[in-house]
């Protein structure tokens, strides 16, 4: 992707802040209006300095402080609409950014969550939002509130003198090239810090997610060494930054500084040629000092500014990535489901694979007969996982097609085809949520019966006994459950989706003797009436299905009953029946 | 007692003795990482001194060029004028160049602090025990070392110095306006009354408001890494609809006590400029009074205004540094929290030596129950002789795990002790523990990196040789020498280019080249297809002479390479015996082992 200009960068956001954006350009307004009260204080300055100097009396000094009251209240009223005006929309702007983020991550697909650490997409959803709304509502409409108050007060410098106008007017321009190379140099920067920091999240993430491994092969201090340097790596980076930031302040302090001593020079010697009067001198400097802070400001709006841009480029990252699995234009329906699913010649490559690998699914024909369970058996590593994720979309076949009931499943909207087929993924994953809920996640409508029902058949009736039974918090912010629990708990799920395609990726293998031995009983019943895809590695898995698939090298290179194939296939007996060695080794 | 460590966290109305507490807690925090950089800001404070000083200089030269230069001028002595000029040079000079130094100078310090306060907070929660990750959620953990940590930046970026910056030059204009003309000094100090009431009102509301902004943002955390993580089941289950209005729900939660605690601050900032500009007015009129008798000359009168009006300049920054004060003061109460939180195995104070190892483990009169207290393990003995195999088997939830976890000490056991060597592991420093224990359970994680690192985890330093020999053992180099990059394949988040079964296969090797003298596998080889399962346990064989291993295992063919098998029930040995015996006997175990002789057939 071409690095996109500073402007059109910025400009993008403006779309999703449209709401908010009356009031963005109101509160620049009122921001400007705060200034320029604050810019007419100095003129009744000169009024009254002129003033009092021919002999002043009260009568003519109280009005003038009056005004000065006034405007004083004025400035501060303006500066307390600014606020009012823009800060609600902005935090609603924040908002929207950050449910539009999610929502779009969650429609991405599984080869983009593969690639992304999360720790990036976390600070994505974070920090960088903030930022924006930061920028949005103080950066922006400070940034060009200064601007013009800075022009307006440029040209009311020329009104007292114009030589002395002339003198600021010069003087800006040093802070203008240097502005310039200024956002050369610091975007750069802004972006390997933000990204630094993303990455520092994903350490953070992995640190906690992998504490176990950590604690029991003892590497927290590992860990943390590695942590370390690249905390110290962002360090590095921030320095620099700030650095930089403390660069452009010199000139942002020195210039018009040294504007000011040259007035100085100029404007007593104007008074003294009587060019100029002492109230216009008098009022020149106020207004000068009413100046200095929208100039020094300018220092950290820029520095905000691009740290707007990069945060808003990390943020269309994520939303311009394309949705590679979306849903047809004119999906098709399944009024009837009986639950047919055929793969037709499939052959599927990671998209990291390297080119020259040979894919890994080439060529897979099998078909699912309705109400037909079929155990899918390979070697580690063959492909057995992906197969399933192929069937639901996770991941987007690469060739051939899969069809469900005879429609390529690429016609059908996902929410329908993963209406109709339920997954028990190898690694039981449960939400922070009831059992109740865990459980009915594919299915929330179901009754109480057919959820006792699921939880029997998966053997699962240890859940009465928790601490609240079915309403007992589970998941990373409840009660830990062992690995048989989760994955009975996972297999519940599948099976009280009620699909008409189960697929059940390995969904025994926590389970002792004597629980997978009540699982399988239990589970038969469903299987009678429900077409099912499950990956096996034991003989006794395999027993629960009518028929047996063998993958080997990307392709079905076998399919029969398991006693037949036992019989007949070398690499099926390799695979899954070392009976005779077994029986051997524990004698 | 309440508020202790991470307890009560979610808080947000305390009582006045449970707020003490934590501002003392955060005070405490602040300062203990302000100490090792004390020196530092020493100095970084001095130029800051200086820089405000000379800036402070100018307007008082303005007043001087205007009433001492300009009659001079008037006359045609320029020397005075240009003196003065030449001065405010110098000053504007030396101004920028201190706040050049302080500024680069400043940020060195900021960032050493944030450094020393994340790496903190990251080796302690590595040090905090399974029982405290058990129950304090990955996202909140994730929560308090990004969004907290990034809240306690924003402080420092904003910057002490501009806090201390304005208050030097608060203090250096009224100092100069004393000196100039006292009469102007007491307007302003009677605008400080105002100010303190304005300030007051404003730290009271924000404190409670931010409290609730850290409490909504860990929420807010919490479910986005949750969803990511479990990516797949939430598309296979259609929760991603579902999921969006929950989050949203957060988001708006996290928005509406934000856009409060930005509209508290939307009232003091202009509050302050009100205060400010009445105090002007106030100044303008006494000395314009004071003109008109005579008693004020006008340099005077505009320095005095300049200076009235400079007073309140760096108030808008102090405030907004004040703001993000109030913001990350209930940051640090959440990390300090955190920080307070003790490791509930604690590491011994006076380790005894522990080098050399034969492995003997011992149970003594063991009792153990987690947090919720029921009891898990009531009265345990066990003895395991140096260098025996033991097969542990059980239904779910007899203890197992339990077992092999106090083993590997991540919990130490209510009553009695458990000992290897004779020594009792709470007296075994860390170290040493985890080079003689080594646990490989179910869930096998992988850190992002290459394949060989996740390998060498097991024993850093490791050579590249040893790595592929530890891979060979256990049957996945060839897979490895397959990937893109072999085993420097970067294999990303959560081991996603690896199959569950090679994740394992990772994992096992990771455990075979840390070469402990006591093993204990908890149903490592579960994911594993037969053959790979053959490999591994070839590999055991030859790899656990020698060594203690205790192999918790479903499926019973491990017990083939087993001395002993332990069969345990309800926190219960209840047989224990060779393994030929075991068969031929007529318990338990020969009833499993009967029905899963028949499950292969
Ligand atoms: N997300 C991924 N990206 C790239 N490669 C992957 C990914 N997931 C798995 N693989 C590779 O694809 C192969 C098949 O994996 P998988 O389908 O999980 O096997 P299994 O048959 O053991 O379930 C493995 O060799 C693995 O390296
Ligand atoms: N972290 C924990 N907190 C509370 N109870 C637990 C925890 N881990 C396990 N348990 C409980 O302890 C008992 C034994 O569990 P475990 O040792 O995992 O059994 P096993 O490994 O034999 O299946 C079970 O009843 C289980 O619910
Ligand atoms: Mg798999
Ligand atoms: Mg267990």
């Amino acid at each position: 992707m071409k690095p996109m200009g500073t402007v059109a960068t910025l400009l993008r956001i403006f779309p999703y802040a449209k709401k908010a954006l009356p009031r963005v350009i109101l509160g620049t307004i009122a921001a400007l209006g705060a200034h320029l009260f604050a810019l007419t204080i100095p003129q009744f300055l000169r009024n009254l300095v002129n003033g009092l100097q021919d002999h002043g009396t009260v009568e003519k000094l109280v009005p003038a402080v009056l005004a000065v009251l006034a405007l004083g209240i004025c400035e501060a009223g303006f500066v307390l609409l600014r606020r009012w005006l823009v800060l609600t929309p902005g935090t609603h702007v924040e908002a929207g950014l950050r449910r539009t983020l999610y929502a779009k991550l969650q429609e991405l697909p599984v080869s983009f969550h593969d690639k992304w650490p999360s720790g990036q997409l976390l600070s994505r959803a974070t920090g960088d939002l903030s930022l924006i709304r930061r920028w949005l509502s103080f950066g922006l409409v400070l940034f060009v509130a200064n601007a013009i108050t800075i022009a307006v007060g440029l040209a009311i410098l020329f009104t007292y003198n114009w030589l002395l106008g002339l003198i600021f007017f010069v003087s800006s321009i040093p802070i203008w090239v240097r502005g310039f190379k200024f956002e050369k140099n610091y975007h750069s920067i802004a972006r390997l810090s933000q990204d630094q920091a993303g990455d520092l999240a994903t350490s953070v993430e992995e640190s906690v997610h992998g504490i176990r491994v950590l604690k029991a092969l003892g590497r927290g201090d590992f860990a943390s060494a590695k942590f370390a340097r690249d905390a110290a790596e962002l360090r590095g980076t921030e320095v620099k930054k700030a650095n930089l930031i403390a660069d452009i302040w010199i000139y942002l302090i020195l210039v018009p500084e040294f504007a000011v001593g040259a007035s100085m020079l100029v404007g007593v010697w104007l008074v003294s040629q009587g060019q100029m009067t002492v109230g216009a001198l008098v009022a020149f400097f106020a207004t000068t000092t009413v100046l200095r802070w929208p100039t020094e400001s300018v220092g950290f709006l820029l520095s905000m500014t691009l740290d707007a841009k990069t945060a808003i480029t990390r943020f269309f990252e994520v939303l311009d990535a394309p949705i590679e699995i979306d849903d047809p234009e004119n999906p098709k329906t399944i009024s009837e489901p009986k639950g047919r699913l055929e793969f037709k010649n499939v052959s599927f490559k990671y998209p990291d694979a390297p080119a020259e690998a040979a894919p890994l699914l080439d060529g897979v024909n099998l078909t699912l007969e309705p109400g037909e369970s079929v155990a899918l058996i390979g070697i580690t590593g063959s492909g057995k996982t992906t197969l399933t994720a192929l069937s639901t979309r996770l991941y987007e076949v690469t060739g051939g097609a899969i069809e469900l009931d005879g429609i390529d499943i690429r016609d059908l909207s996902r929410e329908e085809l993963r209406r109709h087929m339920a997954m028990a993924f190898e690694d039981a994953t449960l939400f922070s949520a009831s059992v109740r809920d865990n459980v009915l996640l594919g299915r929330p409508e179901a009754t109480e019966a057919e959820l006792a029902q699921a939880l029997e058949i998966a053997q699962a009736q240890f859940v009465y006994d928790l601490p609240e039974g079915l309403d007992t918090k589970i998941g990373e912010e409840g009660l830990s459950l062992s690995g048989g629990q989760r994955q009975r708990l996972a297999l519940a799920r599948a099976v009280a989706a009620k699909p008409s395609v189960l697929i059940l990726d390995d969904p025994l293998s926590a389970l002792d003797v004597d629980t997978e031995a009540m699982v399988e009983d239990a589970l038969r019943t469903v299987l009678t009436a429900t077409t099912a895809l499950i990956v096996a590695h034991r003989p006794s898995t395999v027993q629960l299905a009518d028929r047996v698939a063998l993958l080997e090298n990307g392709r079905i290179t076998a399919v029969g009953k398991h006693s037949d194939l036992l019989a007949t296939n070398a690499h099926y007996r390799h695979v899954i029946a070392s009976l005779d060695e077994e029986k051997e080794a524990i004698r | 007692m309440s508020m202790q460590g991470v307890q009560d966290e979610e808080k947000i109305d305390l009582t006045k003795v449970e707020a003490k507490r934590l501002r003392a807690r955060s005070m405490r925090l602040l300062l203990s990482l302000v100490r090792p950089v004390r020196r530092r800001l020493i100095l970084s404070f001095s130029t800051v001194i200086l820089s405000q000083a000379f800036r402070v200089v100018g307007p008082a030269l303005i007043a001087y060029g205007i009433d001492q230069a300009l009659p001079l001028a008037v006359k045609g002595d320029y020397i005075a004028l240009w003196y003065t000029v030449g001065a405010y040079l110098l000053a504007a000079t030396a101004t920028a160049g201190l706040t050049y130094f302080f500024i680069s100078y400043a940020a060195k310090i900021n960032q050493d602090v944030i450094l020393d306060l994340r790496q903190r907070v990251f080796v302690h929660t590595q040090k905090l025990s399974l029982e405290f990750h058990e129950k304090y959620t990955s996202g909140r953990v994730i929560a308090r070392q990004t969004s907290d940590l990034d809240s306690i930046k924003e402080l420092l970026d904003t910057g002490g110095n501009e806090m201390i910056a304005g208050l030097l030059y608060m203090i250096f204009t009224g100092v100069a306006l004393v000196l100039l003309d006292a009469s102007s000094f007491a307007v302003m100090l009677v605008s400080l009354v105002p100010l303190y009431f304005l300030t007051r009102w404003f730290q009271k509301q924000t404190r409670i408001n931010y409290r609730k902004t850290r409490v909504a943002s860990a929420r807010l955390i919490v479910h986005f890494v949750e969803t990511m993580t479990g990516i797949r089941a939430v598309k296979a289950f259609r929760k991603d609809t579902r999921n969006n209005a929950e989050y949203a729900g957060l988001v708006e939660d996290y928005r509406a006590v934000n856009a409060k605690v930005i509209q508290l601050f939307g009232i003091y900032d202009p509050g302050l400029i009100l205060i400010g500009n009445l105090t002007v007015a106030g100044v303008l009129m006494i000395d314009g009074l004071r003109v008109i008798d005579g008693a004020l000359g006008f340099g005077v009168l505009t320095a005095a205004i300049l200076y009235a009006k400079r007073f309140f300049d760096p108030m808008e920054g102090m405030a907004m540094f004040y703001n993000a004060f109030q913001s990350s003061a209930s940051a640090l109460e959440k990390i300090s929290g955190v920080l307070e939180e003790e490791p509930s195995v604690p590491e011994p104070v006076n380790p005894v030596p522990f080098k050399e190892h034969s492995g003997h483990i011992e149970f003594d009169d063991v009792e153990f129950h987690y947090s919720n207290g029921k009891t898990i393990l009531p009265n345990f003995n066990l003895d395991i002789p140096g260098g025996q195999t033991v097969a542990l088997v059980g239904t779910t939830g007899a203890g197992k795990s339990t077992l092999a976890k106090l083993i590997s000490r991540f919990y130490d056991p209510t009553v009695g002790s458990v000992r290897i060597d004779g020594v009792d592991l709470r007296e075994v420093a860390n170290e040493d523990l985890r080079r003689a224990v080594v646990m490989v359970t179910q869930e096998a994680y992988l850190f992002s990196g290459t394949v060989a690192d996740n390998i060498a985890l097991g024993r850093p330093g490791a050579s590249q040789s040893e790595i592929e020999d530890a891979a060979r053992a256990v049957g996945v180099h060839e897979f490895i020498e397959s990937l893109p990059d072999g085993y420097n394949t970067d294999v990303n988040k959560r081991g996603g280019r690896v199959s569950a079964g090679q994740r394992q296969l990772i994992s096992f090797a990771r455990a075979f080249i840390a070469d402990p003298a006591v093993l204990i596998l908890d149903e490592a080889t579960a994911s594993l297809d037969i053959p790979s399962e053959r490999a591994v346990q070839n590999a055991l064989r030859t790899l656990l002479a020698g060594r203690t291993a205790i192999i918790i295992a479903h499926r019973l063919s491990t017990v083939s390479i087993a001395d002993r098998v332990l069969v345990m029930e309800h926190g219960q040995i209840i047989e224990d015996d060779t393994p030929a015996a075991l068969i031929a006997g007529t318990g338990k175990f020969a009833k499993m082992h009967k029905a899963w002789r028949e499950s292969l057939a």
